[in-house]
């Protein structure tokens, strides 16, 4: 069956199965959000959620619109503070981190701060927020972003969140845990890993319509292509369904 | 024995904005009264007697949830201009940089959450009116206000290693001189004045928190003065009931507000909602710089106070923004 969905919306499913039963995960502001609420309502209940202000476990019955807002630990099972939170993804608690960002390079370092130079910006942007710890901190992070040159690029303007820096070997030799990183980017595209020996990004599924052709041209950066590129299954009827009238029917997203 | 030396790998490109000065704190707390008194004042009381320009001040948690927004419209009406600030923050850094109240910034993120950049921020920022703009992540921040909040003068934390917020920031990275990893370094962070909303307190600054308490516990203590405006002013009877509640105790604070609905347009833990038409509102018009002064005018400064500010928002709107039991 086919039907009509959002490229939002495709995103929204594609970060959703992402996320699995019994697994904590940092969520931020946005996407991340309703694909949080949409796993737990089609495939996993128990994923418990971690917002960076101190709500862990949420049942998110209704959308939350900051990650401290009372939805963040509606129903939870704990309701703490940002440095508790913080100092159990730097122990290791936290399992997977979603973020996004407006530049993003084929290690995918992220830039949230600034487009042109630090001390004279071009364009201010938000700054890194728990982005860097997120980042830093999280065993593996997926990041959620559209798909063109502009974002994909070849040198971000500036490294706001880490992901593997400068390739092989650099994280751990700056100090940031070991075993920890980049895992997915989830684009309008399709969905990239990192290659495991060269930790370049690698294009591993293309969306619906998309050809891998349209994703390198797309990137600003020289992409690997995995030797079997398989194609993303649209939203199913049953997602769609809850997404629109379950874990956003107020509109305020899609 | 000869004496070894800690590595410094790294230091950040700013200097510090807040110079840390824990004996200069310590003699400061000394000098706050242990005994209970009452520190019930106006909004109006209270911010002139306890913020200077110049002075480095922070709010906690954020524009649209428990924000102190009462003081913030405070701190506006009374004109503060070279402020320093730290920010993790919504509508309430955007509406002081609309103000021009501040010209230096410890950054970590200033936005508008799902409504996207900050115009007046961006405006003040890129036209140069900031001066001084050092990046943090959150957690580098909490930590900070940590660091003093112990009494101790930094803290290693493992996250901001190997990017240009750590190269941009005032922190350093050093050798673990136990197990020699690399560490980051970040200062203590000792305010000034600190700004917190609560859902209640006692007249003497005991002050209970519903809901997430963020960063509330540590920059409480991280700070030279505390105001708290408070949603409900208890008997200190009922604080007593519950004292495992009480997450900040009387002495770190120095001025209790009475602030039914402070947090408005934001949300308030067990209360009411955030007024989302009051705040989309606002973010419609903040790319508009006569907009917002208009905004600012009818909201701030042509209000007397706080008590003024409910009664413009009324009584109708809040009765739809209240929690229903």
């Amino acid at each position: 069956m086919t039907t009509d969905y959002k490229p939002n919306e495709l995103l929204i499913c594609l970060a959703s199965r992402l996320m699995q039963d019994n697994t904590t995960a940092f969520i931020g502001t946005g996407i991340p959000m309703l694909a949080a609420s949409l796993a737990q309502k089609v495939h996993a209940p128990n994923l418990i959620t971690i917002f960076e202000f101190g709500g862990t476990g949420a049942i998110l019955e209704k959308l939350p619109l900051a990650v401290g807002d009372m939805r963040t630990y509606n129903r939870a099972l704990h309701a703490g503070g940002i440095c508790d939170i913080m100092e159990s993804a730097q122990r290791g608690f936290v399992e997977y981190g979603f973020l996004g960002g407006a530049q993003i390079d084929c290690y995918g370092n992220l830039n949230s701060t600034v487009i042109g130079n630090q001390e004279k910006p071009k364009v201010r942007l938000p700054g890194s927020g728990g982005g860097n710890d997120v980042g830093s901190l999280c065993w593996r992070t997926i990041m959620i972003m559209p798909h063109d040159t502009k974002r994909f690029v070849e040198n971000v303007d500036f490294i706001t969140t880490p992901g593997f820096l400068t390739g092989p070997g650099s994280r751990e030799e700056a100090g940031l845990p070991d075993n920890t990183g980049p895992y997915r980017v989830v684009t309008s595209l399709g969905v990239m890993d990192f290659e495991e020996k060269s930790k370049r990004m690698r294009l591993i599924s293309v969306n619906p319509g998309v050809t891998v052709d349209d994703v390198i041209k797309n990137t600003g950066f020289e992409l690997l292509v995995a030797d079997n590129v398989t194609e993303n299954d649209p939203p199913s009827a049953k997602e769609l369904r809850i997404l629109r009238e379950e874990v956003d029917k107020d509109k305020l997203y899609i | 024995m000869e004496k070894e030396h800690i590595k410094i790998l790294q230091t950040g490109h700013y200097e510090l904005m807040q110079k840390i000065d824990l004996k200069a704190f310590r003699e400061h707390n000394r000098q706050k009264p242990k005994g209970l008194v009452d520190k019930l004042m106006t909004e109006h009381d209270a911010v002139k007697k306890y913020i200077n320009d110049g002075d480095y001040i922070a709010t906690e948690l954020y524009g649209t949830v428990r924000c102190p927004m009462s003081l913030v419209r405070e701190v506006i009406r009374q004109g503060y201009k070279n402020l320093r600030m730290a920010g993790q923050g919504v509508l309430e850094m955007d509406m002081l940089a609309a103000a021009r109240c501040f010209t230096q910034l410890d950054w970590t993120y200033i936005g508008l959450e799902v409504y996207g950049v900050s115009q007046n921020l961006r405006r003040a920022v890129e036209s140069g009116h900031v001066t001084k703009v050092v990046e943090w992540s959150n957690a580098a921040i909490a930590w900070r206000f940590k660091a003093a909040a112990m009494g101790i003068p930094f803290l290693p934390i493992s996250a901001m290693l190997g990017t240009d917020t750590m190269k941009y920031s005032s922190a350093k990275v050093i050798e673990c001189p136990f197990t020699g990893q690399s560490l980051c370094v970040v200062p203590a962070l000792v305010l000034d004045c600190g700004l917190i909303h609560v859902n209640r307190a006692d007249k003497y600054g005991n002050c209970q928190i519903d809901g997430v308490s963020g960063f509330a516990m540590e920059m409480a203590r991280a700070s030279k003065n505390l105001i708290i405006s408070a949603e409900e002013i208890v008997d200190t009877e009922e604080i007593r009931a519950h004292p495992d509640r009480t997450i900040i105790p009387y002495y770190v604070v120095d001025a209790v507000v009475h602030a039914p609905y402070g947090s408005h347009p934001g949300e308030m833990s067990g209360m009411y909602e955030r007024d989302e038409e009051h705040i989309k509102n606002y973010f419609g018009i903040s790319g508009d710089e006569e907009k917002v002064k208009n905004y600012l005018n009818e909201w701030v400064y042509r209000i007397d106070n706080h008590e003024d500010y409910v009664k413009q928002v009324g009584e109708a709107r809040l009765n739809q923004l209240r929690l229903k039991a």
